[in-house]
């Protein structure tokens, strides 16, 4: 069935469907809408889940890793600093190895208060143990959504994971959206089935005093965990495909080829982007484009393009570009431009724009300071 | 008729090997506590002592399973826990707070304040030793007027406020205070708040000797003395309805406090005090009881 609706409604449909058995929030825009529908579906009876209405986003993640490690399937959703609030949380979820599902829509971060997308929120989260997606289209929020839990949940990978997508240029636009239906989500992800819980039966406790010669190897076992989870969001990116005809893997390649040049993005700049390289391709430029869809693990290994022009919506301050800097020194020619910060527009325009300038051997920040 | 010391379960949840120093109080009144509470009881602990005293990963010296979470967060957490058990119709198992009072009147006071208003179905106990000790006795919003700490040398210049009136203010449906020289005063109030359904809030004064500064045999002797003294008020409250028990109970009903003197030459965190310092605490002491006297004395319970 095809829905129209917002990227927030349809990210709470995504999660209704999930079947969570508990969900914990606070709200933050431009996240709000997406609490504020599953609290109708909970009032409604539409879904069976327990809502915990917290008092600061902090508390949201403390109730999902509480709820988590009892064995309950969770969900939440924040944006900017309620994410960043939780950054303390986000480390502990990640090290317990508690498949939470987290929908943090972007936004820039204060001072001065900014409502817009910018990536900094969740990048800043970037070895907090969180599989990260990025969506360019309603869609793909809802894809990714369920997409997350069953990645998540599987018993090679036990990590959390943030489906990231821009404040208002997806959270608030309407987007038509193909949804299963309840019975072909059910039979895709099934019961979680969780790998540790807590449970009275078997007393046991988690998270007390570990000596440096168990750390070592907890912590560094959720850095495997990320490199098995390539493989598994691969699986289950093309059993999804399969199942509902729309194929995924950690990134997306748009006429990439033959290309000379290809253009490295995410979230929406990239729906931009693909505009972009039609438009360039028509006047014969040899140029594609490569949608990043997951931040972590970082797909760095499948970025073997000669020449390569990435557009970062994000900043790091006395390096620059984060993903930029990311693939720098692979052995490619690459050229990064900073575009967008706080929500500044990146048409496709402005995106044919970069591809010139890089061509030109320039980069830097669009289109103030470009050298 | 109270339960007789010779009558309590003899099935030890604390085992032993755990990591306490010698005359903790927390090993004591958890240990009585999850008599009270049983094999059906999940602990939530923040980052405290009792962090410490489970014992070294991959050992534990608590029979029940307990999640240990950050700093501020054991109330929210539990929350979670509680939401998730009634979700997966686990309601017979009870989540159990057991966080200092740094964790509790401080850092994790937004996440206590936000459980109980959300009516979460838990209990959260905070066992009280009035400083930060497990980082090495820092002053805490429970540390009292006067008390040396490492972050107070010359004393405290503040006075401690009262976390258990902050909860009342909540107005949910049990809190009560003990302290560990009354075992069987703290085991009737936990029997009491595991029946009870909703937010259960117990304040257990617990004398830390490295933090104090007294000697490890003196524990139950300090915990005694606070109470006789008044410094520290055995009561509870149910849906709203106050009864002091014990010896606090005999101490409205007009029995004469032993002189705060007492108690506070015993510590050597108040070593240095003047008698003007000695002068003030006991005012408060006295302020605290004359208002105990007008709102509560006299009552039937009291006498």
């Amino acid at each position: 069935m095809i829905v129209i609706d917002t990227g927030n409604h349809i990210a709470a449909l995504a999660a209704k469907m999930a079947k969570p058995h508990v969900i914990a929030a606070y709200p933050i825009t431009p996240q709000t809408t997406i609490v504020e529908r599953l609290a109708q579906y909970v009032e409604n009876g539409e879904m069976d889940a327990e809502f915990i209405r917290v008092e600061s986003e902090h508390s949201a993640m403390a109730a999902c890793i509480g709820a988590a490690s009892v064995g309950a399937r969770t969900f939440t959703a924040t944006s900017s600093h309620g994410l960043l609030l939780m950054h303390e949380m986000l480390h502990w979820a990640g090290l317990a190895r508690l498949p939470i599902v987290m929908v943090n829509v972007n936004r820039a971060l204060g001072p001065g208060w900014n409502i817009w997308s910018d990536l900094n929120d969740s990048l800043s989260q970037r070895d907090t143990g969180w599989i990260q997606f990025y969506a360019s289209s309603v869609q793909e929020a809802y894809d990714n959504i369920i997409q997350a839990y069953k990645i998540a949940e599987n018993e090679e990978v036990m990590l959390p994971a943030m489906i990231c997508y821009d404040g208002f240029i997806l959270s608030h636009t309407s987007m038509p959206a193909e949804i299963p239906e309840q019975h072909e989500v059910d039979k895709f992800l099934p019961e979680y089935k969780p790998a540790w819980k807590m449970d009275v039966e078997k007393p046991a406790t988690h998270g007390n005093i570990v000596p440096p010669e168990y750390y070592i190897q907890i912590r560094y076992d959720m850095h495997l965990a990320m490199e098995r989870a390539k493989k598994i969001i691969q699986e289950v990116g093309e059993e999804f495909g399969r199942k509902f005809g729309r194929e995924y893997g950690l990134i997306h390649e748009y006429r990439c080829d033959d290309a000379d040049y290809v253009m490295v993005t995410m979230s929406s700049i990239a729906a931009e982007g693909r505009v972009a390289v039609d438009r360039l391709r028509e006047k014969g430029e040899k140029v594609g484009l490569v949608n990043l869809r997951t931040f972590r693990p970082f797909p760095r290994e499948m970025l073997k393009y000669d020449k390569m022009i990435v557009i970062d919506r994000d900043i790091s301050p006395g390096l620059g570009g984060v993903v930029y800097n990311e693939i720098r020194g692979n052995g490619s020619e690459v050229y990064g431009f900073m575009a967008g910060l706080g929500g500044m527009d990146v048409s496709y325009k402005d995106i044919e724009r970069m591809y010139e300038l890089a061509k030109q051997g320039k980069e830097g920040l669009y289109p103030l300071e470009v050298k | 008729m109270m339960v007789a010391i010779k009558d309590l379960p003899l099935d030890e949840k604390i085992l032993k090997g755990h990591a306490a120093c010698p005359g903790c109080p927390i090993t004591i009144a958890l240990r009585i506590a999850l008599k009270a509470l049983g094999e059906k009881t999940m602990l939530v602990i923040p980052a405290s002592c009792s962090a410490v005293v489970q014992a070294l990963y991959p050992k534990t010296a608590f029979n029940v399973p307990t999640l240990n979470i950050a700093f501020e967060a054991s109330a929210a957490a539990a929350s979670g826990v509680s939401s998730a058990l009634k979700a997966l119709e686990k309601e017979d198992v009870l989540p159990v707070v057991w966080a200092g009072d740094g964790g509790s009147y401080d850092i994790g006071l937004q996440a206590l304040s936000g459980a109980l208003e959300r009516g979460t179905d838990f209990i959260y106990v905070c066992y009280n030793n009035q400083m930060y000790s497990n980082t090495g006795i820092q002053r805490s919003g429970a540390t009292p007027y006067g008390a040396w700490t490492t972050t107070t040398w010359k004393g405290k210049e503040e006075h401690q406020k009262e976390l258990a009136e902050i909860v009342m203010a909540h107005h949910i449906p049990y809190v009560a205070t003990a302290t560990i020289a009354y075992p069987t005063d703290l085991y009737e109030k936990m029997k009491k708040a595991k029946e009870m359904k909703g937010p259960r809030y117990i304040e257990i004064l617990a004398p830390c000797p490295p933090g104090w500064r007294f000697d490890m045999s003196k524990t139950v002797e300090m915990s005694r003395l606070a109470v006789e003294t008044g410094a520290w008020v055995l009561y509870e409250m149910v849906d709203g309805k106050m009864e002091f028990t014990g010896y606090s109970k005999r101490l409205l009903a007009g029995k004469k406090r032993k002189p705060i003197k007492d108690w506070l030459k015993m510590q050597g965190r108040f070593r240095h005090l003047t008698e003007e310092d000695i002068e003030e605490i006991k005012k408060e002491i006295d302020a605290k009881w004359d208002y105990y006297m007008k709102i509560y004395g006299g009552n039937e319970d009291g006498k």
